[in-house]
């Protein structure tokens, strides 16, 4: 039985809220929140990047995993907002944690799914017997534009998976849709992504998540009603919403993991801190079905069977804590945190 | 400066010490020598649980040009649970410190050399709850 081990997250403390940045660009607050399902967004500290972000999670994770860190055999970060362009986050994240020197490392890329391609991976090394534990992240601090749509919802957090046998939750099975879909990007040396506007939508996030989930279901047999939550990829609230119904998933199903309103779209962290909030609160014997989506494109679909083993499990604090947990800044506090302005 | 960084990362992500057999004293940074004991010691290195309380602090108003955009900030003497001393970075508002408040190790960014250098990471202590 290969699935998560341990989980852990993080959340930076700051948060701004959407009617604080519609005002200084003369955008109606109210359509805007009705337009996304978001009302605020998490914002990185002057000292936080991806890589601390990826090491408090980890932490987080190590500490209720009781696990020695020296049994971790592989560490994978998937981020869109690596602090170095070369040099890997993954590499940090291990020394902090006391991993020692044999172990595999990559950083991974893939928009908002490459954390889920890191579970993959670790899944695939547990159970061809390469590794004992295996930890995969995704975090980010992604940018966005002064003035652009973007800038309402892109935040910084992130969420660590450590996956191995023994686990609180397995992996029943997964499955990947991938296509050659331009809806964002980022180029070399470009401060921030661009993006198709509307072209995000119907070719690129429905389509995938769509695919990538029907595909499961219909690998493992199973239809939308086996299962307790469901978490998709949640760039705003109204997406996910949309293609659970597209699915036939009802709403109570979507609503646990659904993190958005309250931190805004983390990127590579979104459907993983959203997982994380299922667990906190799920029992032995549910069902979770989780589909991220990154940009490019594709999307990582996953079955999860929650174990009996999650109820010795520590889960404080709790993803909710952690949206609690916060403190308001203005736009200008947010334009220097986000070093948008230069001295 | 790159060299000196790198030997040290360990014991700056990971609050790593050391704790003398001989007395049971603890030190951060670590240490080959016991000053209690000299000879008599035996020093072991010690993974520190990173939570203590404060001392004493400094709020810095006048930083130079690397920590300038981050201030004013504090620097305080914290006592670890353990019972060794560290001065570092406290992460919170300088009206929030009171004497005896518990904080917790988090681990952040300490600083870059410049936009193309390396970025230094290392631990900083904020409140708990
Ligand atoms: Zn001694």
């Amino acid at each position: 039985m290969v699935g998560i081990v341990s989980y852990g997250t993080y959340i930076p403390r700051y948060r701004i809220v959407v009617d604080e940045i519609a005002r200084i660009w003369g955008e109606d607050a109210e359509v805007v929140k009705r337009g996304l399902g978001v009302e605020q967004k998490s914002v990185p500290g002057l000292d936080e990047d991806t890589a601390t972000i990826a090491v408090e999670c980890a932490r987080e994770a190590l500490r209720r995993a009781k696990i020695d860190p020296k049994k971790i055999g592989a560490v994978f970060v998937g981020s869109e907002s690596h602090p170095y362009v070369v040099k890997p986050t993954g590499t940090v994240v291990a020394e902090a944690l006391g991993v020692g020197n044999e172990y595999f490392c990559a950083d991974l890329e893939f928009a908002c799914k490459a954390g889920t391609a890191g579970i993959q991976i670790c899944y695939a090394m547990v159970k061809a017997g390469m590794i004992d534990y295996g930890v995969a992240i995704g975090a980010d601090t992604s940018q966005s534009r002064p003035g652009d749509a973007l800038e309402f919802t892109a935040s910084a957090g992130g969420a660590c998976f450590i996956i191995g046998r023994n686990c609180i939750a397995e992996i029943e099975g997964t499955f990947s849709f991938t296509s050659d879909t331009p809806d964002f990007w980022r180029r070399e040396g470009q401060p921030y992504p661009s993006h198709g506007g509307r072209f995000t939508g119907q070719p690129a996030y429905f389509r995938h998540i769509f695919m990538a989930t029907k595909g499961l279901l219909e690998k493992l047999g199973l239809k939308p009603s086996d299962f307790n939550y469901v978490v998709f990829h949640q760039p705003n609230a109204k997406f996910p919403m949309r293609v659970a119904k597209m699915l036939g998933f009802g709403k109570e199903q979507v609503r646990t993991g659904l993190v958005v309103p309250y931190i805004g779209n983390t990127y590579s962290g979104s459907s993983l801190i959203g997982l994380a909030s299922v667990l906190d609160v799920a029992k032995p014997g549910e069902r979770i079905l989780v589909t991220s989506y990154g940009s490019g494109a594709g999307s990582d679909s996953f079955s999860f069977v929650v174990t009996d083993k999650i109820e010795e499990f520590e889960r404080n604090p709790t993803v909710l804590d952690k949206i609690r947990e916060c403190e308001f800044i203005d736009y200008g506090t947010y334009v220097k945190f986000m070093r948008k302005i230069r001295r | 400066m790159l060299p000196k960084f790198w030997r040290k990362i360990r014991f700056r992500y990971g609050l790593i010490g050391s704790y003398c057999e001989n007395c049971g004293n603890y030190y951060y940074p670590p240490r080959n020598l016991c000053p209690r004991c000299r000879r008599k010691g035996k020093v072991k290195e010690v993974q520190f649980s990173g939570y203590g309380r404060v001392l004493s602090w400094s709020v810095v108003h006048d930083a130079v040009e690397n920590f300038w955009i981050s201030k004013p900030y504090v620097v305080a003497l914290i006592e670890l649970d353990e019972g060794a001393r560290i001065i570092a970075p406290l992460d919170c508002n300088p009206r929030e410190i009171e004497e005896g408040m518990r904080v917790r190790a988090v681990f952040r960014k300490f600083g870059e050399d410049g936009e193309e250098g390396i970025i230094h990471y290392g631990t900083k202590f904020v409140p708990i709850g």
